[in-house]
């Protein structure tokens, strides 16, 4: 108890480096990922190879690779960002590839005869995508959506090792100190606890809200 | 193409988003190609570009994977990175058995324990798990690296041979049970073998996380693969060939992921075709045929 007490400060602020990152690389995979799959689902070609590219690559990639080639790489380009910025990049492109999948079988599930109904009651595309087809498709992509922006906060931990401030890197100033690192660690994992349990507490209530059983 | 196959074809993979195009909307459609095309040739012209002007195929830099010293510090790694995937992959299979027996288990106490074991290693970052026994427990980093692995991936196996186990058809249990065999041998010889071929693709999709977690090991000092490629990255001699290592790197990593991803897609292929209306190929009913159906059993179709 005394280790979370006497430095309160630190954990919360590596809680809040967590928190902030698990956000913005949401924001960004969750942007990212509808693009993707917008494209996996598109009737040209080329943009459905690319695609199909960018999902089987990332999907693919060892995490600590993806980061290891971002913060150590992206540098010798004489791209110059501060490192937790390129972590919520490596984080955001990597769980954009996970979004897509989940939104592409999202849209998939969605009854061919649903949008056949709507072009024939004379809608036009915009019309039976925004009235039609994606209301049903976010019913049904809630539940992946949620898991997969879990493993993002969980996956978060990695970004920690490349000296980004957040909840695991708080272990080393801590043991230096001499903090008992067994109780150090505990709180740590009832750090990410609140973190992980909060998002599908999230997901949860909307997919009460929104969910439909099929 | 006759405009019938055609209406097939793209019938085929349509979903519930568009209309077969007409003659004018192809027409936009390959506009809208041609110009995707050109984006994204563009993209890589220019990605080729930086690479060249930051002077990224120089001599100086390709020059170590020359060196036979250099190969066998990248294949030592590459194997290390290999033993601990192996190792990681049949322990977590075994915890992963024995954590679905627990939760599948009749006695209470033993589901509660199994649960909470289960929930607790799935919540947690695999990272945290990792550095708690490398740094908390002073592990050596490959048995640390090994357990935090066995411990995640075991209790998502878990999960996944308990759901398999529950998604085989209910009859099949009841009708175990009414021919009289134990629960052992309701599990053992109906369940079981039943469940593992319908999950067999989800449990090769979780060893692909499993050897990209690997990777972890670079962050504990384990000498794995990325941990070699780190090691040439940083020598001054050869001007720190960071991105060729990375050019190098990568794409075997990336490549054995893909082989595994790979073979979980074939299993789930050869795993949906259904053995009831495809092992027999039933032949049309010709003249001169007695009986429809007669024909001799060819291979499935794919």
């Amino acid at each position: 108890m005394n280790v979370l007490v006497e430095n309160f400060s630190l954990y919360g602020k590596g809680f809040l480096g967590t928190v902030e990152l698990t956000v913005y690389a949401s924001v960004l995979a969750l942007v990212l990922g509808f693009v993707m799959a917008s494209f996996r689902v598109a009737p040209v070609g080329s943009l459905r190879v690319f695609g199909t590219v960018w999902v089987t690559v990332l999907r693919n990639t060892p995490l600590t690779l993806l980061f290891f080639a971002v913060l150590l790489g992206l540098p010798r380009f004489g791209i110059v960002l501060p490192f937790q910025l390129f972590a919520v990049l490596a984080l955001g492109c990597y769980t954009s590839a996970f979004i897509c999948e989940a939104l592409r079988s999202g849209i998939n599930t969605v009854p061919r005869g649903q949008g056949e109904a709507a072009r024939s009651l004379g809608m036009t595309f915009r019309q039976t995508l925004s009235t039609v087809v994606l209301p049903q498709a976010f019913r049904t992509v809630i539940p992946p959506v949620g898991s997969t922006l879990i493993a993002l906060a969980k996956n978060s931990a990695i970004a920690g090792a490349f000296s980004v401030t957040e909840l695991l890197g708080t272990y080393k100033t801590l043991n230096e100190l001499g903090y008992n690192i067994i109780w150090t660690f505990v709180w740590i994992a009832v750090g990410y606890l609140i973190i992980t349990l909060t998002i599908s507490a999230i997901f949860n209530v909307l997919e009460k809200r929104y969910g439909v059983a099929r | 193409m006759s405009p019938m196959a055609r209406a097939t074809t793209t019938a085929a993979t349509a979903s519930a988003l568009y209309d077969l195009p007409g003659p004018r909307t192809r027409q936009r459609h390959l506009a809208y190609g041609v110009l995707a095309t050109l984006v994204i040739v563009g993209l890589i012209a220019w990605l080729l570009y930086l690479l060249f002007d930051t002077g990224q195929f120089t001599y100086t830099k390709w020059m170590p994977f020359q060196y036979e010293g250099i190969q066998e510090l990248l294949l030592r790694g590459l194997g290390n990175t290999l033993k601990a995937f192996a190792i990681a992959a049949v322990l977590s299979l075994a915890l992963g058995g024995v954590l679905a027996v627990g939760r599948l288990s009749d006695h209470a106490p033993v589901r509660w324990v199994a649960t909470l074991i289960v929930e607790f290693f799935r919540a947690m970052p695999v990272l945290v798990m990792i550095f708690f026994i490398f740094v908390a427990l002073k592990v050596q980093p490959l048995p640390a690296l090994v357990a935090g692995l066995t411990l995640y991936n075991g209790s998502v196996l878990a999960e996944v041979f308990r759901s398999g186990v529950n998604s085989v058809d209910r009859g099949q249990r009841e009708a175990a049970y009414a021919l009289g065999m134990r629960k052992t041998q309701v599990m053992s010889y109906v369940l079981v073998p039943q469940a593992v071929r319908a999950m067999l693709p989800a449990i090769i999709s979780q060893l692909v996380v499993a050897l990209k977690d690997t990777s972890l090991g670079f962050l504990i000092t384990y000498e794995e693969f990325l941990h070699a490629g780190k090691l040439i990255a940083s020598n001054l001699d050869y001007d720190l060939p960071f991105i060729p290592v990375v050019m190098v790197i990568s794409p075997i990593y990336i490549g054995m992921c893909m082989l595994l991803s790979w073979f979980a897609n074939w299993v789930a292929k050869f795993e949906r075709r259904s053995l009831k209306t495809e092992a027999v190929e039933v032949a049309p009913a010709e003249t001169g045929t007695l009986l429809p159906g007669a024909g001799p059993p060819t291979a499935p179709k794919s």
